[in-house]
């Protein structure tokens, strides 16, 4: 399916002096980046950095109070959303785990009869079918948090924006989410993702940004962040010492 | 010595009569005529106040609320001027049938339903809202999903309104006329016997009254704990 974006990009997506500011207080400030097609970023940073903000600004949930958000890809004017968005706390509906991928795909504008092949083939990709029709709210937070992956991979994104996909889960959980990401940027989608894992920051990044009290601190390719941190809050940071 | 009221219900529960039967089940049929239509109008209406953003909502709001205490001989009384053969829909000759009792105890009922619902959804909402909107739902394309999701709630919603429209008497007494065999009611009869001063046939048919709203109710749970079990 990936395969198929090349010329078709939306990617890359620019950023450029964006800015939030809410009630008086300054959550992002002066933020600049790129996201090139296939790339993988992770934005680390403390508690309150503005992490999470600045992942819903770029997939369109808040309206910056300044500077530009532009997907620049060729494909980038033909009106379908082609960003999708893990969130910290994945929000099931009420319904079993297959209604909540075809209500996906009905939002997403899909015919009716497509919809539920294409639910039960997201299922089957990542070892869910046998979740189908059980409620997706008495699902374990792992499995919730699969099903979330697999619902936003079922829209055939072409960015996946992932905000701390596996902070409340146990080891084994964490590396089957690891393994789902893995699979999915292999398939060419491109991968924006928070976390607080240095080890995943690691093992997932290309490139990081390093976020602290809403600006960029440190922008750099994830070998040279990890090795030779070059300002003073990204070394207290990579050494474990808790910045604010 | 006359019979007690509990013997007097059992007695007329074992013979059920035809008089009895009749009562009942036109009880039955005009509230649960009425809870449907109000359902139908107010669930929707609901969620989109929950939902919608337009001046004067506010405004809306309250007064809708402030209905939800609107007195059911008022609510007997606008449904009267409607339908009498003067009033604005007096051609259609609705005043003393049931049809005119099923209006009456829809309107009082609607404010509950709509508030009630208004409720619900703005609640859900607030936890669906980041979700839905990433996956591309407008606030309008996100009532039915949120009508659908609150199902077990909403059915909590229903049943305050079926409670108060099988309790009301005001309404119905006003807009049915109490008339024997057309449009006598529980809450009509039980009125009625009480003036006459049969104390123990007004009590035994308020015992059947009580009985058949303790039956809905927990048919009205036992359906919803069941469905809530099959889809979480
Ligand atoms: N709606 C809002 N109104 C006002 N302040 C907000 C709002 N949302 C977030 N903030 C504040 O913005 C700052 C950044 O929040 P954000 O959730 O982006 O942090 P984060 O980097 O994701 O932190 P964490 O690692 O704890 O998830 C915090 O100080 C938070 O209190
Ligand atoms: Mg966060």
């Amino acid at each position: 399916m990936s395969a198929m974006h090349g010329s078709h990009s939306i990617l890359p997506l620019r950023v450029r002096g964006l800015g939030l500011t809410l009630d008086g207080a300054r959550l992002i400030n002066d933020v600049s980046f790129d996201i090139p097609p296939r790339s993988r970023t992770v934005v680390i940073g403390p508690n309150g950095a503005g992490k999470s903000l600045l992942l819903r600004l770029c997939h369109g949930l808040l309206a910056p109070s300044e500077g530009d958000i532009s997907w620049s890809g060729p494909a980038a004017s033909d009106g379908r959303k082609r960003h999708a968005m893990v969130f910290q706390r994945p929000v099931m509906l009420r319904r079993s785990a297959l209604a909540n991928l075809t209500h996906a795909l009905a939002l997403a504008g899909l015919p009716l009869r497509e919809r539920n092949a294409r639910a039960e083939a997201a299922l089957e990709r990542f070892g869910l079918g046998a979740l189908a029709h059980r409620p997706a709210r008495v699902l374990s937070g792992g499995e919730q948090q699969r099903l979330a992956i697999a619902r936003a991979w079922a829209l055939r994104p072409e960015l996946l924006f992932l905000d701390e996909p596996t902070s409340a889960l146990d080891p084994a959980a964490t590396r089957a989410i690891e393994a789902m990401i893995a699979t999915i940027h292999a398939e060419g989608v491109a991968i924006v993702m928070t976390t607080h894992d240095l080890g995943q920051a690691r093992r997932h990044a290309d490139e990081v940004l390093f976020l602290h009290r809403g600006r960029i601190v440190e922008r750099s390719p994830a070998y040279a962040f990890f090795e030779r941190p070059a300002t003073p809050e990204a070394r207290a940071f990579v050494a474990g010492e808790l910045v604010w | 010595m006359e019979a007690g009221p509990f013997a007097t219900a059992f007695h007329l529960l074992a013979t059920f009569d035809a008089t009895l039967a009749q009562i009942v089940g036109l009880s039955l049929r005009v509230t649960i005529s009425a809870v449907a239509l109000a359902a139908l109008i107010g669930l929707p209406l609901g969620a989109a106040l929950a939902l919608a953003r337009f001046p004067g909502r506010a405004a809306v709001i309250v007064l809708v609320n402030a209905l939800m205490g609107l007195p059911p001989v008022v609510a007997g009384l606008v449904v009267y001027l409607l339908l009498s053969r003067s009033g604005p829909l007096g051609s259609l000759g609705l005043l003393f049938t049931p049809t005119a009792m099923i209006v009456a105890q829809t309107a009082l009922i609607l404010p509950i339903v709509i508030s009630l619902t208004r409720q619900v959804i703005e609640d859900l909402w607030a936890e669906y809202e980041e979700q839905l909107r990433s996956l591309g739902s407008s606030r309008m394309r996100a009532i039915p999903t949120l009508l659908l999701d609150a199902r077990f709630a909403l059915t909590t919603v229903l049943l305050a309104g079926l409670g108060r429209a099988i309790a009301e008497v005001g309404a119905v007494l006003i807009v049915g006329g109490n008339i024997a065999g057309h449009t006598r009611t529980m809450t009509t009869a039980i009125a009625l016997e009480t003036s006459r001063g049969d104390l123990a046939l007004a009590l035994a048919l308020g015992i059947i009254l009580v009985g058949l709203t303790i039956l809905l109710n927990g048919a009205a749970f036992a359906a919803s704990r069941i469905g809530r079990r099959m889809t979480g």
